[in-house]
């Protein structure tokens, strides 16, 4: 099993990075948080005595009952298992964000890299256009991407995805120009190294803690972007769980058939807070490396 | 014993900044002979870290020419100028990239310049790191564990591994403590003698010229105020800034004397290594 922002890296470069990040016990709970619903998604055929309801089934019988021995959380409008349909939700918004983060991320860093390495006109054209898509605020470009797309689960990676890369080469910009003043970089000029050796060899690697500190925050709040998009239509379509839709489907029965909203609003929160304590434990970890 | 390698004709250098000129070197013309240890001294502003800039190529000249081993030097310098010319930085905290292990940084050279076969290069690093006095097993570490001293040793290996002609040494022992210093000196002047070196040793530090150089010129404002062999300078130093530096270094204790005759003969050891 895989843990995002599991400190295997800080481990590797240096058990005093390990050190800082197991004193604080945030950090160590927001590992906790990230692990257990990692686990809860990976397995979540095996977790939930009711599999099939994460189809387009009903049990008119057992619709909109509250929390019981049978159902955890209790049941939707549709008599499905709402605990089962929020560990489903945590699958469906785990995949989204790292497949977000696999196209974001590096098309943001080699866009940071190539224009703060090697300046002039090549900065000015690339940083420009990053500024154009920073200048919309993300939901109202997300949301006009979606409009023009069918509101589908790849449709809404896309969106996200096309907002979410200037963030990381406005990020690595910074960090590229700030390290290219750095003494190494004059010596691999001075040596005779190509750009590409410069860029990806000397550089990125000291770009590696703030790529892995800023993903492993934005795991969180890809979520929360993407449960925004359901929540307002726009994203994933019944009858697949996502945590936004059913928050939205719910908030037509408050306060009468609370948990409707409440438990998959919480299940949101929690994940967010998971992902953005191990966020800050691994900046304050590689902070105190460094 | 006096063939040129490097020849400055009225060299010159202007920035402009903010509608600002800046005259950073003032046609200089000056000759750097093969295997001597030649110091640029002078304070910040001087223009001796622009020499430094315009021989290794790392900006245009804005007139002027160079020549290196009798042929022009063109402004976008060639894979072998790259690696006949090397530079040794001020600063060995930064000189090192932090998340590469030493030997990656001493064999990026090798790499570059395709010098030895692959597979023989990981003994050559062990080689360049024993010959600037350091363990073979360096090579596995991360910079951020040397000393100071350690990690100029590391980028001294790295310059060498080019196998150059000419060595720009930029305030290279000024980040170290005196004893430290003194030992990298040493070092250098053994390196010098033993693999023909040439240096272009830039230096606001007399007492560090007076110990390694061999030839000095001093520069102010971005001239060459005067040039020739260090002993007549400080005999006989022709230009009152010159007078002027001298009589700034430090009176010489005893035990300095000492040291300096050491570094002087650049043999191993009574300063040991760190």
């Amino acid at each position: 099993m895989s843990e995002p922002g599991s400190p295997v890296i800080a481990k590797r470069s240096g058990s005093k990075a390990w050190q800082a990040y197991r004193s604080n016990p945030l950090s160590v709970a927001g590992l906790v948080i990230v692990a257990v619903i990692v686990f809860m998604a990976v397995f979540a055929d095996y977790l939930t005595p009711f599999p099939e309801h994460v189809g387009p089934i009903g049990d008119f019988a057992a619709m909109n009952m509250g929390p019981s021995e049978t159902y955890r959380l209790g049941t939707d409008t549709m008599g499905r298992d709402l605990f089962t349909r929020i560990i489903y939700g945590y699958q469906l918004s785990l995949i989204m964000a790292v497949v977000v983060l696999a196209i974001a991320t590096p098309v943001g860093v080699i866009v940071g890299l190539v224009a703060g390495y090697k300046g002039g006109w090549t900065d000015y054209v690339l940083m420009r256009i990053t500024d154009i898509f920073l200048a919309v605020p993300p939901l109202v470009l997300a949301m006009a991407i979606m409009g023009f797309l069918e509101p589908t689960l790849l449709n809404g990676m896309l969106a996200i995805t096309a907002m979410w890369w200037p963030w990381y080469a406005r990020l690595i910009y910074n960090v590229t120009r700030a390290e290219a003043q750095e003494g190494y970089v004059l010596a691999a000029e001075t040596v005779g190294a190509s750009t590409m050796h410069i860029i990806f060899r000397e550089i990125l690697p000291n770009c590696w803690p703030s790529i892995l500190t800023k993903m492993t925050l934005d795991v969180g709040f890809v979520i929360l972007m993407a449960s925004s998009l359901s929540f307002l239509g726009l994203g994933v379509q019944p009858p697949t769980p996502d945590l936004g839709s059913m928050v939205a489907e719910g908030a037509k029965y408050m306060p009468d058939a609370w948990w409707l909203s409440v438990w998959p609003a919480i299940a949101i929160l929690i994940i967010v807070l998971g992902f953005n304590l191990v966020g800050d434990g691994l900046r304050e970890a590689f902070e105190a490396e460094s | 014993m006096s063939t040129p390698i490097l020849e400055l004709d009225n060299l010159g250098k202007t920035f402009e900044a903010d509608g600002h000129r800046v005259v950073a070197l003032d046609g200089v013309s000056l000759t750097f002979n093969r295997g001597e240890c030649h110091a640029i001294v002078g304070e910040s502003g001087s223009g001796k870290t622009t020499i430094a800039n315009l021989v290794l190529g790392l900006m245009p000249a804005t007139s002027g020419s160079m020549r290196f081993n009798g042929v022009a030097l063109p402004a976008e310098r060639t894979k072998a100028h790259r690696r006949a010319i090397q530079l040794v930085q001020q600063n060995p905290l930064s000189a090192l990239n932090p998340r590469r292990s030493v030997g990656a940084s001493v064999r990026l050279p090798l790499d570059v310049h395709g010098i030895g076969v692959s597979r023989e290069r990981g003994a050559r690093v062990a080689g360049l790191l024993e010959e600037v006095g350091l363990e073979a097993d360096y090579a596995r570490r991360s910079p951020r564990g040397l000393s100071g001293g350690q990690r100029q040793r590391v980028a001294i290996a790295r310059a060498l591994a080019c196998e150059p002609e000419l060595i720009v040494l930029d305030e290279p022992t000024s980040a170290l403590d005196v004893l430290v210093q003194a030992r990298v000196l040493q070092l250098l002047q053994r390196l010098r003698q033993e693999r023909g070196l040439t240096y272009l040793f830039i230096t606001h530090d007399l007492a560090v010229v007076r110990a390694i150089a061999t030839r000095v010129s001093v520069f102010q404002k971005g001239r060459l105020v005067e040039t020739g062999p260090v002993e007549s300078i400080f005999a006989n130093p022709q230009s009152a800034y010159t007078r002027q530096l001298i009589g700034a270094i430090p009176v010489v204790t005893e035990e300095e004397a000492k040291i300096r005759n050491v570094i002087r003969a650049g043999t191993p050891t009574p300063l040991g290594t760190e």
